[in-house]
């Protein structure tokens, strides 16, 4: 059945146990993402070490879609380089965007890959990239901030 | 005006719209409950508009030919149709069109926008624009429940003048609050805008109430009729607006093409909003004056066969009967209160009773997001629109960040009100909130 494509267990598993919910101190930037379509809204902090991500922390309200990728873009970026964070958000994006023609790679995006079916709904690719476009933001203020 | 003595006919209604027999995400039947956001178009409308590209195709008001000719009645023909069918003058007294209070628009968005930007150049027109002129110290009221259609160019107009934005708050049951009428319409209030029936909420308000007491203080009302006028009898005359808006494509006509209708003695006072070709009435290379309405608000060449499509919707709706459809999606409405008001978890945003309240009925199923909720909807062929509709104000204010919307209309069948009740029992299964 289609729904149980897109709903696949770990995202329903993200979306009931969200990880590094909650916005945390001290942070570097906070960036606040909406989408306008349904006011889903996200507001996320980075706190950086050097070059490192030290933490991603973030509260919001909105769909399983919007709230499980943030929650996985967590465990994806939280203790990696900057450049491999930005690395991993571009595999992402390109995957909700291949309309379901990209074959994701497990080992870059680990739960993320499970989002491979929500990417045959164009209308809730701007939900899954909702907390990844916050966290490129924050990314941009906090060395905006620095410079 | 047709009688409500026999049911509407919605096997025969459903046979003239063919996308209601195709199926959706693997072979599911579909079930359109968004007409609220656009209407399916009958074959009869879809006929029409091809018949006059095949047969009579020009553009209208210019052109020394017999297609410029036939286009231009068709045009014209389409505005008193459309006139007649909301009680309003179509004018013809000297000349095609003349004096209508009917000016053709891109949708009701535009509609509103004219009225607007048409109130802000009134502080450079002349005398006669007196009336529309806003300044610091007026007043512009509008209510909590509108659509962003009908918010934002207010918003947008008290910025550009001055003058202060107020609005109607909404009741917990999802009624206007007009406990504070009085001192809310008052001599500083120079527009009254709002909604003839909520996209959300499905609330029917007081239209004569609030035009009474802004006829009293002198303050012009806009009224929102995208809601009403395609489900049920509309006579714009005895509710006593100013203006009025509404869409075709919410009233089984095309996308492109909305109504503007103006009190004939204040579009002949409006400056205009677009100016260009065809609303002039002497062009000099320093200066124009420009046409009588409607033509003055009516700049380049009009979407023809969209207008003429809508004058053939008009006449799908009065064949079958304003009354009955009202009654019918009545019938549907009290079905989906009934049948979504059983289901634990759900919250219904509005009235709960049919009294005063239109076919749309907005909802929040607990522990699941709206999104998620109309996806499931959708898996099952299920139709429906999900987040704040436009209204963003309104959802803050009934505390809820997005509701799921099934909006009715003639083609909509109980079986299909059913439906949206199994698919939301079903939701909650998938995502085990019960």
């Amino acid at each position: 059945m289609q729904l149980q494509q897109m709903y696949q267990e770990i995202i329903l598993d993200h979306y009931k146990n969200p990880h590094g919910r909650g916005l945390r101190d001290p942070f570097d930037a906070e960036s606040h993402q909406i989408n306008p379509t349904c006011g889903d809204e996200v507001t996320l902090r980075v706190s950086l070490d050097g070059d490192t991500v030290r933490d991603v922390s973030y509260d919001g309200q909105g769909c399983s879609i919007s709230q499980a990728s943030t929650s996985v873009l967590t465990d994806l970026v939280v203790g990696k380089p900057v450049g491999e964070a930005f690395k991993k958000m571009d595999a992402f994006v390109e995957l909700m965007q291949g309309r379901g023609q990209v074959e994701p790679d497990e080992d870059v995006l680990e739960d993320g890959i499970a989002f491979a079916g929500v990417a045959k709904y164009p209308a809730r690719v701007k939900c899954a990239l909702l907390g990844w476009m916050a966290f490129k933001d924050a990314v941009a203020r906090s060395e905006g901030a620095k410079a | 005006m047709t009688t409500t003595a026999t049911p509407l006919d919605v096997v025969g209604v459903r046979a003239d719209f063919a996308i209601l027999g195709r199926t959706v995400r693997e072979d599911k039947r579909l079930v359109y409950l968004d007409s609220g956001a656009t209407s399916q178009r009958p074959r009869q409308v879809l006929d029409a508009e091809r018949a006059f590209v095949e047969t009579a195709n020009a553009a209208v008001h210019r052109g020394a030919h017999q297609l410029a000719e036939e286009a231009t009645d068709a045009y014209e023909g389409a505005r008193q149709k459309i006139a007649d069918f909301v009680g309003v003058d179509s004018g013809g007294i000297s000349g095609p069109a003349a004096g209508s209070e009917i000016v053709f628009t891109k949708n009701a968005t535009e509609g509103v926008n004219l009225v607007a930007y048409a109130m802000g150049n009134a502080a450079t027109a002349g005398p006669e624009a007196e009336r529309f002129r806003l300044g610091p110290g007026d007043e512009i009221v509008v209510t909590e429940m509108e659509h962003h259609a009908n918010l934002v160019p207010w918003q947008q107009l008290a910025e550009r003048t001055g003058a202060t934005l107020r609005w109607f708050g909404v009741t917990d049951e999802g009624r206007l609050d007009l406990s504070n009428l009085d001192e809310l319409v008052n001599a500083r209030t120079k527009v009254v805008a709002f909604a003839h029936q909520s996209n959300v909420l499905g609330t029917v308000n007081p239209v004569r109430e609030l035009a009474d007491a802004a006829r009293r203080v002198g303050a012009l009302t806009v009224l929102d009729a995208c809601q009403s006028v395609p489900h049920g009898p509309v006579d714009f005359k005895a509710l006593g607006v100013d203006f009025a808006v509404f869409s075709g494509h919410k009233m089984l006509g095309p996308s492109g093409i909305g109504v503007l209708y103006g009190r004939r003695e204040l579009l002949e006072a409006l400056p205009p909003f677009l100016t260009g070709g065809s609303m002039i009435e002497m062009v000099r290379m320093a200066k124009s004056t420009f046409a009588p309405p409607p033509a003055r608000f009516e700049a380049g060449v009009p979407m023809t066969s969209q207008a003429v499509a809508l004058g053939a919707a008009v006449d799908y709706l009065t064949a079958v009967g304003m009354d009955r459809i009202a009654a019918h999606e009545h019938t549907l409405t009290e079905g989906a209160l009934r049948g979504l008001g059983e289901i634990p978890g759900v919250r219904i945003v509005g009235p709960l009773d049919v009294v005063d309240r239109g076919g749309a009925v907005s909802f929040d199923v607990e522990g699941i997001h709206a999104h998620d909720v109309g996806q499931v909807l959708d898996s099952l062929g299920v139709a429906v629109r999900v987040g704040h509709h436009c209204a963003w104000p309104l959802h803050q204010r009934m505390n809820v960040a997005a509701t799921v919307r099934a909006s009715f209309y003639l083609y909509n069948t109980l079986d299909e009100v059913d439906a949206l009740v199994d698919a939301v029992r079903e939701a909650q299964r998938f995502f085990g909130v019960r």
